[in-house]
């Protein structure tokens, strides 16, 4: 915090050690959307880093809000989401397969994008208004798996299998940390392996083969594996140092497939190495923690469960983006937020930024009258 | 928190212990999200520490891509290192198919510019869709330069079009070395499937598939050089990077006499027949020729099916190596021979044999082809005028036995050390043999065609060589045809030299007035030729060929005349070469002694020779190459006048045309085996007394 008489107050207040980390991470990907561009702005760099700094001055934007006046716009804002999501599937079916995006005239708007921390603020504001002794009882556990399943299902016949998974596994994590017993938790990841086998024996011969190539890319190389192979291939050549700012190959030569978007992070291991992967983890980390310690300072229930909710969306985006590209989770299309090229992603974790920024402007505002 | 007792009520959870449990919950969950980034931290690190050799390798696979530079052949030389299969430089177009923009459109102006014939074009678009990727794919090869030029300047409109310059064999010999070389192709499916070598399927790359060129092929071939070149995934050609070049393949030197092999096939005429010279004093073969002959300068460009079926078609077997596969009676040509085992079993050679010109066993006559009779014959007239009743007398006298015992150590029925894919290696009969081969007893009649080099008695050209080589030499030389600078000499074949001197000088009266070819004395001075003429009956002459008025072989339709023989030796005095020609259907012996005589004359007097030469050519229609020239323009309108009233066989040949490069596997078949006639007659017995 800086601490200056010649700062005006508002901006003095700002986490800036956070804001220049994500400035930080995205500076680097700029530099590897640059190298992936063939050494130039165009056509990635230059609209990513423009986009991001208008995104950027919203989310200070939304720090100043009040938490209660966040607290007001969730109920409504996640209802306008739903019938967003039930207005892209019916649009989709119209207009004949998949839809994603709803195209508001001014801007295109990924419903399912918003979703993911939306969901959170909705779990969180719901277990906000359960009176604490409600906690363990099936009234804590049933509206929470309605509103996660709503949107989740909705996104999933999209069929979006990455973001619906995002939006579970957000909605789950404020249950947990709501202090639902932890038995329902472990017996749901127990539960896992024998439904994990039943759905083996009811699949399809291609969906097992599908499974099968996600466990073992390089049975398939040029077909459904070829992406997470090459994708390993780009980040096991680059070895410790990688191969030089502008020297990777396997993206310059079109190799790495998507390799400026969900699989940036083998564009840049390639070019920076083990050395480069390590600071961004964290890079990445720091943010996350410094998430959750807003959620423990902060002092309404609300606050809590929202910022380590979101923190901990961030979390989820950046480790199953990593675990695939590395080989270890199956291709589900989730981008490296801040780093991969594309606004969705820049916009969430901007959204969930500014929104952890002013929950940590709320509590600090009530301790430090004087500051 | 204890969740497990089920009987307890809810417990009562205050907003101060949820808080208490957001934050152990928290942190939790904080370590977890640690131990993530931990494990992912370290599973790049494995990825990039462990695993960074096998990545990178792949990497830099997937980022370089090598073509292969086919190696110069090497050359066959002579024994003096004249040239005998070289490499000529040529230009090619060769296609990349990941380059290729829009394949049909760049086909359609190949096509034009070249004037590819729609077989060519259907052959490349063939191979295209087998060889897809960056392995080129051969267009054409062997372009003249205005073409070549041409595809040069239109290069812009042809990505993907790979004009190079490569090399092709050439044989400045031609015909006259096709059966000794063989000739080279582009590898088979069949090749490749033996042996996964990519080489084998780089275009402008060729193999040796006959002949010294199949045996020598791995000597020959060198090792080759690499292009690579950095690539993007599409194939989009980025920069060259280094390259390593080829190493040519090492230079073979034969034991043959370019010069001699030339002209031996050039003697030959429009005869067909074989013959090979050896090197008394080594057994080097100075040249092994079988005419007529395929060209292999064509059939290493791929031989025309038309072409093909040309060579197929003359009865002169162009497509067999006969110096190697002909087998023939070895007739009279064995009578040296006899005598040096008769001598050897005690018999005088002051021993005479009344000869009337008919010799009884039994019921049944053997004739002497001089059916008048010869009178009182010793050994040295029975050799000098080829005395069958002689023999027939002395061969019952010693027993048939030791005649194959001889006949045996001289070489006949042997098959040599040499680097060919196949020899034809005879018969020498003997009483055993029959038995084996027919479950028969050894009969009078088959001692006294023995005798006179008929009835079972199998010989190929080479072999009558080695005999001639080894009766001139007395040792037991081995034919060879690698040049080799230091050796050791034969073994002597422990025969009396005392009985050579007389063997010696019975042939060369051969060649001398009254001996059977009197008429091919050398006309240099001090040098004197011994020899021993010979021929094969190919039909027996029944009594309807007598009615009809063909009372001996030496007459008549060709296909049934009689072969004709000769083996030589020179100088009489102190042999230095020996020969053995077989001529088929010659008739009689004759004409193979004057190609022995020219041989041997080339080798002292090249010029004596070359003006024989010379004045022989017009009656056949000039040189090889001219004759050849004749013989293909000679069949290309018989085909044209057989093909212009059905237009269907055109339909037919196009499928034909596609195996234009599958000739040489039947070649190889063809070769190997026998030349018909001759076989069959020889295993017939003949009683007839000839020559």
């Amino acid at each position: 915090m800086i601490r200056n008489s010649l700062v005006p107050a508002p901006l003095a207040q700002l986490p800036w050690l956070i804001i220049l980390t994500i400035v930080g991470i995205t500076g680097f990907g700029l530099a590897v959307l640059y190298s992936a561009a063939g050494g130039s702005l165009q056509p990635w760099a230059l609209g990513q880093g423009l986009r991001f700094f208008a995104f950027l001055a919203g989310a200070v934007a939304l720090s100043r809000l009040k938490e209660a006046q966040i607290k007001a716009a969730v109920v409504p804002a996640y209802v306008i989401l739903v019938v967003a999501l039930v207005f892209t599937e019916l649009i989709g079916k119209v207009a004949g397969g998949g839809q994603r995006w709803l195209n508001l005239g001014i801007i295109r708007l990924q419903p399912s994008e918003l979703m993911k921390p939306l969901i959170v603020l909705t779990l969180a504001r719901f277990y906000d208004m359960l009176p604490a002794g409600e906690i363990r009882r099936w009234n804590a556990i049933w509206p929470a798996l309605a509103l996660i399943g709503v949107p989740a299902a909705l996104i999933l016949v999209q069929p979006d299998l990455g973001t619906a998974t995002m939006v579970v596994a957000g909605g789950i994590t404020v249950m947990f940390l709501a202090g639902l017993p932890l038995r329902l938790f472990i017996g749901g990841a127990l539960s896992v392996l024998p439904i994990g086998a039943g759905a083996w024996s009811m699949m399809h011969a291609y969906q097992r083969n599908r499974v099968l190539i996600f466990l073992d890319p390089e049975s398939d190389p040029l077909g459904k594996g070829y992406h997470i192979s090459q994708s390993k291939i780009a980040i096991g050549s680059g070895g410790l140092f990688g191969k030089g700012f502008l020297q990777g190959t396997q993206s310059h030569l079109d190799y790495l497939p998507e390799g400026h978007t969900d699989f940036v992070f083998a564009t840049m291991a390639e070019e920076w190495g083990l050395v480069g992967g390590v600071l961004l983890i964290c890079a990445f980390l720091i943010v996350i923690w410094w998430g959750l310690g807003v959620a423990m300072r902060a002092e309404t229930r609300f606050g809590k469960l929202a910022a380590a909710g979101l923190s901990t969306t961030i979390f989820f985006y950046v480790a199953v983006n990593l675990m695939m590209v590395m080989g270890l989770a199956p291709v589900v299309g989730i981008p490296l937020p801040l780093v991969s090229y594309g606004g969705s992603a820049v916009m969430t974790v901007l959204i969930i930024l500014g929104l952890l920024m002013a929950i940590d402007r709320g509590q600090r505002g009530s301790h430090t009258s004087f500051g | 928190m204890r969740f497990g007792r089920r009987k307890r009520p809810p417990r009562l959870v205050t907003e101060a212990h949820q808080s208490f449990s957001f934050t152990r919950r928290t942190l939790a969950l904080g370590a977890i999200q640690g131990g993530v980034g931990l494990m992912l931290a370290g599973r790049m690190a494995w990825l990039t520490i462990v695993e960074n050799d096998r990545y990178a390798a792949l990497a830099e696979s997937n980022r370089a891509r090598s073509t292969m530079i086919p190696p110069r052949r090497g050359w066959m030389v002579d024994r003096i290192g004249k040239p005998i299969a070289v490499n000529r430089s040529d230009f090619r177009v060769d296609l990349i198919p990941d380059l290729l923009e829009n394949k049909d459109a760049e086909i359609a102006l190949l096509e034009q510019i070249l004037g590819l014939s729609p077989d060519d074009v259907q052959q490349l678009r063939d191979n295209l869709v087998k060889a897809a990727g960056f392995q080129p794919v051969q267009v054409i090869e062997d372009l003249d330069y205005e073409r070549f030029a041409a595809i040069n300047l239109r290069l812009p409109d042809l990505p993907g079009v790979v004009p190079a310059r490569g090399f092709s064999r050439l044989y400045p010999a031609g015909a006259a070395v096709a059966h000794l070389v063989g000739y080279v192709g582009s590898a088979s499916v069949d090749d490749y499937k033996r042996d996964k070598n990519p080489l084998l399927i780089t275009p402008g790359f060729k193999i040796g598939k006959q002949g010294l060129e199949k045996t020598f092929d791995l000597y020959m071939r060198g090792s080759p050089g690499a292009k690579r070149a950095e690539v993007t995934a599409r194939g989009k050609l980025v920069r060259e990077l280094t390259t390593q070049p080829e190493s040519p393949g090492k230079t073979l030197q034969l034991t043959i006499d370019a010069g001699l092999q030339e002209y031996v096939a050039e003697r030959m005429g429009d005869q067909s027949g074989s013959g090979v010279v050896i090197d008394c004093s080594n057994g080097d073969i100075l040249a092994m020729v079988s005419m007529p002959a395929y060209d292999p300068n064509s059939f290493s460009r791929g031989i025309t099916h038309d072409e093909w079926d040309m060579l197929a078609a003359d009865d002169h077997l162009p497509l067999v190596n006969k110096a190697l596969q002909g087998l023939y009676p070895a007739g009279s040509t064995v009578k040296p021979m006899n005598a040096l085992a008769l001598l050897e079993a005690g018999i005088s050679p002051d021993d005479h044999v009344l000869c009337t010109g008919t010799y009884k066993v039994g019921n049944s006559a053997f004739h002497c082809y001089k059916h008048s009779g010869h009178g009182s014959v010793d050994m040295h007239r029975a050799i000098q005028q080829s005395c069958d009743i002689y023999f027939y007398t002395m061969a019952r006298r010693i027993g048939t036995t030791r005649i194959a015992a001889m006949a045996k150590r001289l070489g006949l029925g042997d098959k040599f050390p040499l680097p060919v894919s196949s020899q034809r290696f005879g018969t020498v009969p003997d009483p055993a043999w029959k038995m084996k081969r027919y479950h028969k007893d050894w009969t009078v009649s088959d001692t006294l065609n023995s005798a006179i080099g008929q009835g079972y008695t199998l010989v190929n050209p080479l072999q009558i060589a080695v005999m001639a080589a080894r009766i001139a030499s007395g040792r037991a030389l081995v034919p060879r045809l690698v040049h080799r600078k230091h050796d050791q000499p034969a073994e002597p074949l422990g025969i009396d030299p005392a009985h050579l001197r007389l063997i010696h000088e019975a042939m060369g009266a051969v060649v001398g007035p009254g001996g059977t070819a009197g008429g091919a004395r050398i006309q240099l001075p001090g040098i004197d030729m011994g020899g021993k003429t010979g021929s094969a009956q190919v039909h027996h002459i029944s009594e309807a060929d007598r009615r009809a008025g063909r009372t001996s072989g030496t007459t008549g339709e060709w296909k049934l005349r009689d072969h004709g023989l000769f083996i030589a030796f020179a100088p009489v005095e102190q042999p230095r070469y020996a020969a053995g020609f077989i001529m088929e259907h010659a008739g009689h012996g004759t004409f193979a002694a004057g190609v022995a005589r020219d041989a041997f004359t080339f080798l002292y007097d090249k010029q004596r020779a070359l003006d024989t030469l010379a004045k022989m050519q017009p009656g056949w229609g000039g040189d090889i190459a001219t004759r050849m020239k004749g013989e293909r323009a000679a069949w290309a309108a018989a085909q044209a006048k057989a093909a212009t009233p059905d237009t269907t066989t055109d339909e037919g040949d196009v499928s034909a045309q596609e195996n234009a490069a599958t000739p040489p596997p039947v070649a190889a078949a063809t070769a190997a085996a026998p030349p018909v006639e001759s076989a069959e007659n020889g295993q017939a017995p003949a009683n007839g007394a000839i020559d």
